[in-house]
């Protein structure tokens, strides 16, 4: 019976290993429940305190912002829109990552997600947090925030549901929770092992509590992928609903520049562009810090890269299309809202996003420096103060240069503008150095699923084999 | 190894979804019943300098609203009357009345009464009397049948929702222009008919948008 031919050829087409360094069920195990159970490291706690020093920034930007007014951001006439909203986009943005690699890479079985979905589904969490702050402190008049929901009041107010300002509301409260259960339901066969390994009683009924009383039984296993399936599902949808909503804040409006059908596709793949290149940031320091080359092999950057790459050259696309669009409708104020933003006021920053956005990350077409890692640590920076620009240019440029020219102005920023910028960086690594030092930054239960020794026919097959092969000898 | 939690925890994380979820809508329902104007403010009766009496005056002597309150017809502001109005009668009858000294004092002293305001919508809400009353809703749809009250309250509760509830459907109150002083008017049984009619006369449109009071 011919059985090596066919093992041959799977071998040639099989894969590098997704975990490397010939790591064990156990090695995994202690390897990702050591760095929580460990000492905290002193490199954690200065990076914390600075955290935390940018939280107070954040608080207090936003309690002088509620005493005063919005008066102390730069925002003038024609911009009534600044930083609050490009760093609410801008947040929201980055938060795509984590639902496209638990979500939509889990639909399509693609089995390297796994060592990354769980540091990336924080990393979404923590930055809806951030981006949910801007929109409720840009209205001015924070105390009266809850206008935006549906409750029953005496001044019969309601809230507008034609208005897209009301829908990113729902998207992005929809999407908060949905990403923190799916992130939630993927942690509990982990929680469960902490719980199992937690000496002092106290980290027992912690964890215990968290765990939701998992077993890992087999029926229990049925169930809870059954529900992670389904999870799944629901979150699809929302990794391409989310950002659309969101641009039609822009798009339904009737400013030039913003009201353009491209909108919803293209933030989407910004979105997932921006999102990419914080995940990207974030592993390359931590799979070094924690020393977690093994787990997060380059294999798995490499392919982070090659998304990067696709979804920067979609943004690009958009940019071009944009122009093409614009001289195309003849329409001259779309024309003009263009050639403006290319090249009047706030060029610069024009030319700095498609610089980040589309130029560096066509060098990912190069093998080379897909796997190297400073170069890719550059680029993923690139990426991030791209994506800033992006929406700075698409809030502030069609602004500035309204249908009256005579109320034409240019924005600056304030001091307070760029404190809570700042401070909402603050906020976003505060809480994702809590994550990383208090719960499994990579799913340990997941990770094991993707290991040859999962599949119920490992070492079957070579032994199989021996005994054929013993048998027609 | 033992068992971390006993058994009755098996169904404590639904207990606590469950009473969450009724915890929040007993908020919102204690905060939409308790902290409307109906509730806080409606009824409020503070004691004016002068005990004077809208029930004796209006009630049993039949005087008409428009006898002090000059405003009510031409301005936003109904107006309350000066000393001097009272004076028009007071100066010859119950000249030695007691209740009246607060009266007499401010005639002889050029200072006004300071009576209490009871209704008062908020300063960025736009309110006109002339713009009400001219078209036909009665001084009661507000301000209840003053000709039964002793010390004037607060009747209605002067919410936005309470402004709307009329401005979306103003049929039920509107009557013939000459009787809108009249108190305890019961509306007639072909109400709908003989508002529609009042509308279409008076062109009435009451504003629903924002601009409409806050202007």
């Amino acid at each position: 019976m011919n059985t090596s031919k066919p093992t041959t050829a799977s071998t040639v087409l099989e894969d590098a290993p997704l975990v490397q360094g010939g790591l064990t069920f156990r090695g995994i195990t202690e390897k990702i429940s050591g760095i929580v159970e460990g000492r905290t490291p002193s490199l954690w706690w200065l990076l914390f305190g600075m955290a935390l020093s940018g939280t107070l920034i954040l608080v207090g930007s936003i309690g002088w912002l509620v005493y005063e007014g919005t008066g102390v951001w730069g925002l003038n006439n024609p911009v009534g829109w600044g930083w609050a909203i490009v760093n609410f986009v801008f947040w929201v943005g980055i938060g795509h990552a984590g639902t496209l690699i638990s979500a939509i890479l889990f639909l399509l079985r693609q089995r390297w997600r796994t060592a990354i979905n769980r540091f990336a589904e924080a990393m979404t969490i923590v930055a809806v947090i951030c981006a949910g702050i801007f929109p409720a402190i840009h209205v001015g008049r924070i105390w009266i925030a809850y206008y935006m929901f549906p409750v029953p009041n005496q001044m019969d107010m309601w809230p507008n549901f034609r208005s897209p300002l009301l829908w990113d509301v729902f998207a992005v409260g929809t999407y908060f929770t949905v990403s923190f259960l799916f992130w939630y339901v993927g942690l509990v066969p982990d929680l469960a092992t902490f719980r199992d390994r937690a000496k002092k009683r106290i980290k027992r009924i912690v964890f215990g509590a968290l765990s939701l009383g998992w077993r890992g039984g087999n029926r229990q296993w049925k169930h809870y992928e059954l529900a992670y399936l389904m999870l799944a599902g629901l979150a699809t949808p929302l990794v391409l609903s989310v950002h659309s909503v969101v641009s039609t804040d822009f798009a339904t409006s009737l400013i030039p520049g913003w009201h353009t059908t491209i909108f919803p596709p293209y933030f989407v793949a910004g979105a997932i562009f921006s999102g990419f290149g914080m995940v990207l940031t974030l592993a390359i320091i931590a799979r070094r810090v924690f020393r977690l080359e093994n787990l997060i092999t380059v294999d798995h950057l490499e392919k982070m890269n090659k998304i990067i790459l696709v979804t920067g050259s979609m943004v690009g696309y958009a940019y071009i299309m944009e122009f093409f669009i614009a001289w195309y409708s003849g329409n001259i104020y779309e024309v003009f809202a263009f050639i403006n933003r290319g090249f009047g006021n706030y060029a610069w920053a024009y030319w700095i996003m498609f610089l980040c956005n589309v130029i560096t990350p066509q060098l990912f077409w190069f093998k080379k420096i897909r796997r190297s890692i400073p170069v890719m640590f550059i680029l993923s920076i690139f990426v991030n103060i791209g994506m800033w620009f992006e929406r700075f240019v698409i809030t502030v440029t069609s602004l500035s240069r309204d249908f009256l020219p005579s109320s034409w102005d240019y924005y600056s920023p304030t001091t307070w503008d760029v404190l809570t910028f700042v401070g909402s960086f603050g906020l976003f690594f505060t809480l994702f150095l809590l994550f990383l030092r208090f719960l499994p930054m990579i799913s340990m239960s997941e990770v094991k699923g993707v290991m040859p020794e999962a599949d119920p026919h490992h070492g079957h097959a070579e032994g199989l084999q021996d005994k054929l092969e013993g048998e027609s000898a | 190894m033992a068992q971390i939690f006993p058994e009755w925890t098996n169904t404590l994380p639904g207990k606590i979804i469950l009473s969450g979820g009724i915890l929040v809508i007993l908020v919102i329902a204690g905060i939409w019943y308790y902290w409307s104007p109906w509730y806080t403010d409606v009824g409020y009766q503070p004691v004016q300098p002068v005990p004077y009496s809208h029930k004796f005056h209006v009630g049993e002597l039949g005087m008409d609203c428009r006898y002090c309150h000059t405003g009510v017809e031409v301005s936003p502001v109904a107006m309350v009357p000066p000393t001097q109005t009272c004076m028009n009668c007071h100066a010859m009858i119950k000249t030695e009345s007691e209740q009246l000294a607060p009266i007499r004092a401010s005639w002889e002293s050029g200072q006004p009464v300071r009576w209490v305001r009871i209704n008062k919508v908020p300063d960025y809400a736009y309110f006109d009397h002339s713009a009400h009353v001219s078209v036909g809703v009665g001084c009661e749809s507000c301000h209840g049948n003053i000709a039964d009250m002793e010390v004037v309250h607060l009747d209605q509760p002067l919410s936005m929702a309470w402004c709307l509830d009329c401005h979306r459907n103003p049929d039920p109150h509107l009557r013939p222009v000459e009787d809108v002083t009249v108190m305890g008017w019961v509306a007639p049984e072909d109400q709908a008919e003989r508002a529609a009619a009042i509308r279409e006369a008076l062109d009435i449109n009451p504003p629903e948008t924002c601009s409409g009071c806050h202007r």
